[in-house]
């Protein structure tokens, strides 16, 4: 842990670091780069997690809708993670250390684990039930728990706002 | 405004959801997946607009995601109010930031009626291509205004009185 701090101290004496941090509206903006991408990531999941649970789009073939909607995703994801990237430089230290961001992680990475045994395992069998609104439990459960992950990344991800004392 | 947002701060109801922040971190989370709803939901009908997808007709896209859009902006003002009722001078106290983006969210909503309304008399023209080129201009402009909003609404956290 000891060279972790160190290695997130040395972050934050570099330009791009000290640049975020002094400046007045380099992180407003940041932020509100990650708003809009986070929305567009939790939205555009939400389409095919409700086609999963089979609540909604019923009638489209699951492999259709990801592949109209899963490349926005990623595209969406990228730019979420270089813009919290790029907050997360400016105060490496105590972003590593708040507890709501550390929730936020670990949910982020729970979401990722489910969505690869889903595209790697369940999703092998999907030609199957691509044509079935009701969907075998692998595939409702792969939905579920991506719709929960992805609430919780929000509400934890809120809460770092309220907990992080910005120097 | 000044005598109304000190008045409203005082009220019960203002210090019940500011004494529970978990309450405000709430309504701010439902706030943001609302947001996610709309703004997702208007990204998939401009996308069919733009002819990025083409599996659906244009009326399928917009009854698919119309009713999303619709029940976002519902969730928004829900949400939105008991916020605006928790913290008044944040927007209240004539916040720039809020003055935008409830100005730029009035005509991003006019604008969505105006499609629903056009795409319901003039099916066969939204579906037929090639699109002129005025469309695809507002359907991207649309979208944008919309990202606007959003953006509008985080710095309403940074801007105070103007």
């Amino acid at each position: 842990m000891e060279s972790v701090t160190a290695f997130l101290s040395w972050v934050e004496t570099t330009q791009l670091s000290l640049f975020i941090h002094e400046s007045a509206w380099a992180f407003p903006t940041i932020e509100s780069i990650h708003v809009i991408a986070l929305a567009l990531v939790v939205g555009s999941i939400a389409i095919v997690d409700l086609r999963l649970l089979g609540l909604a789009s019923t009638k489209r073939k699951v492999t259709e809708l990801c592949r109209e909607v899963l490349p926005w995703t990623w595209a969406a994801f990228v730019t979420a993670a270089i813009s919290g990237a790029l907050m997360f430089v400016s105060h490496a230290n105590e972003y590593f250390g708040n507890t709501a961001f550390r929730l936020k992680f670990l949910l982020l990475l729970l979401a990722g684990v489910n969505m690869m045994i889903f595209q790697f395992i369940t999703y092998r069998g999907v030609v199957v039930w691509d044509n079935e609104a009701s969907l075998p439990l692998p595939a409702r459960l792969a939905g579920a728990i991506s719709l929960a992950c992805w609430i919780g990344v929000v509400f934890f991800g809120r809460w770092i706002g309220f907990t992080m004392v910005l120097k | 405004m000044h005598e109304f947002t000190t008045w409203l701060a005082s009220t019960p109801l203002s210090h019940a959801i500011q004494r529970a922040l978990w309450l405000i971190v709430l309504l701010q989370t439902i706030h943001i997946l609302a947001v996610a709803m709309v703004l997702s939901s208007v990204a998939m009908i401009e996308l069919r607009v733009l002819g990025f997808t083409r599996s659906q007709t244009m009326t399928q896209t917009a009854h698919r995601f119309g009713p999303w859009l619709w029940t976002g902006l519902v969730l928004l003002a829900s949400t939105g109010i008991p916020l605006i009722i928790a913290e008044p001078g944040r927007t209240l106290d004539n916040n720039p930031a809020f003055l935008l983006k409830m100005f730029m969210l009035a005509i991003a909503v006019t604008a969505a009626v105006v499609f629903q309304v056009s795409l319901r008399r003039n099916a066969a023209s939204w579906e037929s291509r090639p699109r002129p080129s005025t469309v695809n201009v507002l359907a991207t402009v649309t979208l944008f205004l919309w990202f606007a909003i959003a953006v509008a609404g985080r710095w309403i956290a940074y801007v105070r009185e103007g």
